[in-house]
């Protein structure tokens, strides 16, 4: 059995600080099953979070080397494990302890944006729609909710832009329900004014970091930029509108 | 824009200070891609800003330079202005830049390796303040589709371009034959397609815009899609080649090259 | 003594799953003032790991399908040992809780006419599961929640309770901490509903995440509430086997509703040898009409991968112990043979079974397109759980309601799959609105009234910390829980072993009570973890003590001891209840007869 170190960042606010971890490793381990370990033997007080430890939930969000990753879906096997292995909570929100961050401002700002609104039924009193048209927004509800995207996005990691931007998840939330063809709520306006879609430089951070594999940045982005220029800024578009 | 800046909601505490330029706990070589990047599109700006300028050795033999087509002028106009050099390039060489430069795949690549904004993912920032694509004149970025249009337009043209590669003035009479610069000129307006076809925009106007679509709709949707899967390849490659096809007819018409081989 | 927050609702509820969020909405929509205890983050509950989808008679792809055919099918599925109450009426309102999520903004797999997609599962007489891929839990669960925020719900996101508060012979509410700063709350509430999911914890496999310590149920029953069926374990006969810090993961049924079949080392389909009697006239005796049940074909039969839960498991460890398991430990998985049958398999499996594909590829290096994977049981569900009425789900306690996995009846002996996320949507929304009506005809009570209790709940919660990081470790004593259980109240038990667990049991209370920690209340998870040892006991005992007592095999409780099926125990359900000096006390509980109806609805569906 071979041991490895980790290098996890420990405390709380000004007093936080590395700490390094010997544990012994085996086939097959994730960073969630070394962290456990540690904890269980040598730093019962670690705060971690974590739910299902099989990449459903979205809990046990960190960075790891440097990277913003599932710490349950990171096997010991894809890091160099010569060199200490970092561990660190996510940056883009508040620090609580440990590996544990604020991330309620996700939920706060969520509840701002207008929710999934019914359209009317069709002819036969139904609400009828077809895996074709559906299959967009079903990428995106395959969203768990671990918000790399949103720690991994510059914006809010480095330009703390919280107030202005409402990041990654929440343009696939809005993305989602814009999509869906029994929807007939429109966000174009908050997109542009209040969530500023216009923030996103497109650097595709978030899908690049998605645990999901959604395509965040290409088939939500992009396509919520592109209706926006057509409601606010296509002159073509706007006339188009008025003769038709 | 009455509602501009509405706050959306704080953050209880702060998040962790904004780390200097630079700054990761990534162990990867996480600089290198933002510096071919850099490397890649600083060579072309550089290459065809300067054959721009040239105004010569654009035709060799049937071929047509794409950076020069179409030829609108071949002499100086009487308004064109006096400190610029005439240069034919010049009259279109802005349509398929600004298709490049509004594109989505290049101002992601570009604002990391120019603007390091962010160099890459999870790096330090250089700067505090940031404004996105919100405002002037980012908010011009928004005409990529205008570009769009244009770049199909020049498609077309270029398509024809590929045409008149085919037929070579033998004795005053046109004939037809493929050579190595037959295929150059075919192969540029293919990759240029696979760029332009699957541009975001156009996903975006075939049927992107809509939630339900029929049957064509969605099969035309599905095409453009798959090539904007690949975009960022399409992107390069095109490039790559538009400077090549530059370079090669160039020196056929400098008489550099002289071995435009005969296929058949 | 550590201060506290008061908070003030009219219905609390306990648990923000499938059932809490469900009974928050109706309650809120009474419009009562409802707060949500959560133990973790929103939209991190168990819920989110149901993958194959949500049993309803909607009928959209086989309308030969109806109430009646579900009903008798959960009956069949339970042994008879259900409250029949129950499942007349999941049978006959889940079409409409799936309908309702739809027009919340949930988007299901549709049919080629637009409609809900519906998919077979084990048990299930017709393609009955409303799905969406493999995370059919994922959709309900973010439809719930991006629904009951926009609702004046009130959200105590990372909270548990330590007790439940009692007075006058009413629940008023309850007393807990949250994670973030450690400190301690207080619930004052007219009714509360406990949602607060299973007991998978006290095994060392299982599919459950580190929350299903029995909360509800132990909270319940030192409140003197009755418990019945907690003999009944689900050990699903598929989880993940290797690499071993995966070990329970679970595998949905649903890679073999698409046509996964079972081999053991032997390449033999295993399943085809040991088909139960009461299954035999509607099982597939040959691979070919298994293979056309798959697809669709209504004169086809089902396969025998797709019998209940229970046997499928059974046989899985019988396949094991008599060395006819794989390299780890378990049994083949199979579904990349269907390539012999489709020509573009590859990306059906990819389509049909997304995060199955990325589960196995990423944790195990494994291609479930191209190579068998290695399954084995795991605990899944718990089928007892807190005695509640069928109707309104208010247990033996005034004011005290439970929905979900944590209230008992629905499920009888065994569940089907499917049926956990239609039980949480329809006895949640019957709590929520009993709850509100029971909160509207009765007034609060102050804090003063449960003052004590409050004390003594400071005291527990504050004791780990009194004793320090020299007392016994509780993740030590967790994992021996676990161990031991698995050993010896697992999947097949006798008289013996469960003997010598009650026995363990004891020796590790003592050594809970001994347990330490060290550090500070702030989110700090070695004092959760010490604090939900006494309900992981609590849980693991009354499981034990039942399962003792049932003298059959039956469902989840298989007994090598006693391995046939009894008829007077199929007479009788078991009810636990916590005696006048705190000791566990046991009765046969008769099931009630049947109304005719429904009697009928059986026999036209054996």
């Amino acid at each position: 059995m071979a041991t490895a170190t980790f290098r996890i960042w420990r405390g709380e606010g000004e007093q936080s600080a590395y700490v390094d971890y010997p544990c012994e490793v085996e086939e097959g381990m994730v960073v969630l099953d070394a962290v456990h370990r540690i904890q269980a033997t040598q730093a019962n007080d670690m705060a971690v979070r974590w739910n299902c430890k099989a990449g459903k939930c979205g809990s046990c969000s960190a960075e790891i080397n440097g990277m913003p990753k599932l710490m349950c879906m990171t096997r010991l096997n894809s890091l160099d494990l010569s060199k200490p292995v970092t561990i660190e909570p996510m940056k883009a929100f508040p620090h609580i302890k440990d590996l544990v961050t604020d991330v309620s401002w996700n939920y706060e700002v969520k509840k701002q944006i207008p929710p999934f609104h019914l359209r009317p039924p069709g002819a036969d009193g139904t609400w009828r729609a077809y895996q074709k048209d559906v299959d967009r927004p079903q990428e995106f509800r395959k969203c768990i909710e671990c918000f790399l995207c949103q720690d991994v996005c510059h914006v809010l990691r480095d330009h703390h832009m919280h107030e202005k931007f409402i990041g990654p998840r929440l343009l696939i939330h809005v993305a989602q329900m814009e999509m869906n063809p029994l929807d007939d709520g429109n966000r174009l306006e908050a997109l542009k004014d209040e969530y500023n879609i216009g923030y996103c430089n497109i650097t595709k951070c978030c899908t690049k970091v998605c645990p999901e594999g959604i395509h965040i940045t290409d088939n939500a982005i992009i396509p919520l930029k592109e209706r926006v220029v057509d409601e606010f800024y296509d002159p073509l578009h706007k006339l188009f509108k008025i003769f038709k | 824009m009455s509602t501009i800046d509405v706050p959306l909601k704080a953050l209880k505490s702060p998040p962790p200070p904004q780390r200097p330029f630079g700054r990761t706990e990534r162990p990867d070589l996480w600089w290198v891609q933002p510096l071919l990047v850099f490397l890649g599109l600083g060579a072309f700006v550089v290459y065809s800003t300067w054959a721009a300028f040239q105004g010569d050795f654009y035709r060799f033999g049937p071929y047509l330079s794409p950076m020069y087509s179409p030829v609108l002028l071949t002499t100086r106009p009487g308004w064109w202005p006096a400190f610029l050099p005439f240069s034919a390039a010049l009259l279109i060489l802005w349509a398929p830049g600004g298709f490049r430069v509004t594109c989505y795949y290049y101002r992601g690549a570009y604002y990391k390796a120019f603007w390091a904004d962010p160099a890459t993912c999870a790096v330090g920032e250089p700067r505090k303040s940031y404004w996105g694509e919100r405002k002037w004149p980012l908010l011009l970025q928004n005409s990529h589709r205008y570009f769009l249009y244009l770049a199909l337009l020049f498609l077309v043209l270029l398509a024809h371009d590929a045409w008149n590669s085919m037929w070579f003035m033998v004795n005053g009479v046109k004939q037809f034959q493929i050579h190595l610069g037959t295929i150059i000129m075919i192969v540029d307006p293919i990759l240029l397609g696979g760029y332009t076809l699957g541009c975001h925009s156009l996903r975006h106007l075939v049927g992107g815009r809509r939630d339900v679509k029929g049957g064509a709709r969605k099969k035309t949707y599905d095409c453009v899609t798959c090539l904007n899967g690949v975009h960022m390849r399409w992107a390069w490659f095109s490039l790559f080649w538009v400077m090549f096809t530059d370079i090669y007819v160039r020196l056929g018409a400098m008489g550099i090259w002289t071995h435009d081989w005969r296929l058949f | 003594m550590p201060g506290y927050e008061t908070h003030e609702y009219d219905v609390l509820i306990v648990g923000a799953g499938g059932a809490g969020l469900r009974a928050a909405i109706e309650a809120a929509a009474a419009g009562v003032r409802v707060g949500v205890i959560s133990k973790s983050l929103l939209g991190k509950a168990h819920t989110v790991m149901a993958e194959g989808g949500m049993a309803a008679a909607l009928g959209h792809v086989d309308d030969r399908d109806n109430w009646r055919v579900h009903f008798a099918d959960t009956m069949r599925g339970g042994y008879y040992l259900n409250n029949w109450r129950m499942a007349e009426l999941h049978a006959k309102e889940a079409p409409d809780r799936v309908r309702e999520l739809e027009q919340w903004g949930a988007i299901f797999d549709r049919t080629p006419d637009g409609r809900i997609l519906q998919r077979n599962f084990g048990g299930h007489r017709y393609p009955r599961l409303a799905h969406v891929g493999d995370r059919t839990g994922l959709e309900i669960i973010r439809t719930l929640q991006d629904h009951a925020v926009q609702q004046s719900i009130t959200f105590h996101m990372e909270t548990t309770l330590l007790t439940l508060l009692n007075s006058g012979g009413r629940c008023v509410g309850g007393f807990g901490y949250e994670r973030e700063r450690g400190r301690y709350k207080l619930f004052l509430a007219k009714a509360v509903v406990l949602a607060t999911g299973g007991i998978g914890r006290a095994f060392q496999i299982t599919s459950n995440s580190w929350e299903y310590t029995g909360d509800g149920q132990a909270l319940a029953f030192q409140a003197g509430a009755a418990l019945r069926d907690v003999e009944f374990v689900q050990f699903h006969p598929t989880g993940m086997v290797w690499p071993p810090s995966v070990r329970g993961i679970l595998v949905t049924e649903g890679v073999r509703g698409e046509g996964g079949v079972l081999r053991n080392n032997e390449g033999k389909r295993f399943l085809f040898d040991d088909v139960p009697e009461n299954y035999r006239s509607s099982t597939a005796d040959n691979a070919e009409e298994g293979w056309r049940y798959t697809q669709g074909d209504k004169s086809a039969r089902r396969p025998p991968e797709l019998l209940t839960r229970d046997h499928v498991a059974r046989c899985i460890r019988r396949e094991v112990r008599a060395g006819r398991g794989s390299p780890h430990g378990g049994v083949f998985l199979d579904i990349a043979w269907i390539k012999e049958k489709l020509p573009n398999s590859v990306e059906h499996i990819k389509k049909k079974l997304p995060s199955m594909y990325h589960q196995f590829k990423q944790l195990a290096d494994l291609d479930i397109t191209q190579q068998p994977m290695e399954v084995g049981p795991t605990t899944h569900y718990f089928m007892g759980g807190i005695t509640v009425d069928g109707d309104t789900q208010m247990t033996g306690i005034d004011g005290l309601f439970a929905a979900g996995e944590c209230a008992a009846g629905l499920h009888g002996a065994n569940r089907l799959g499917g049926n956990s996320l239609s039980d949480l949507l329809v006895f949640g929304k019957r709590a929520g609105e009993h709850a509100a009506a029971y909160a509207s005809n009765h007034a609060a009570v102050g804090a003063s009234a449960v003052g004590d209790q409050i004390a003594s709940a400071i005291q527990r919660g504050e004791a780990p910390f009194e004793r320090g990081a020299q007392g016994e470790n509780p993740y030590a004593i967790q994992h021996e829980l676990q161990e031991m259980m698995q050993n010896l109240v697992g999947i097949v038990r006798t008289e013996d072993e469960m003997e010598q667990a009650l026995g363990a049991i004891a020796g590790l209370r003592q050594r809970a009570a001994k347990v330490g920690i060290g550090g500070n209340r702030e989110y700090n998870n070695g004092w959760h973890t010490a604090l939900d040892l006494d309900n992981l006991l609590t849980v693991a005992e009354l499981v034990t003590r039942a399962g003792k007592e049932r003298r059959e095999s039956r469902g989840g409780h298989f007994r090598e001891d006693y391995p046939d099926k009894d008829a007077e125990w199929g007479k009788v359900n078991l009810e636990l209840s916590r005696g006048p000096n705190g000791a566990i006390e046991s009765r046969k509980i008769p099931v009630r007869p049947m109304p005719e109806d429904l009697l009928q609805a059986i026999e036209e569906n054996k």
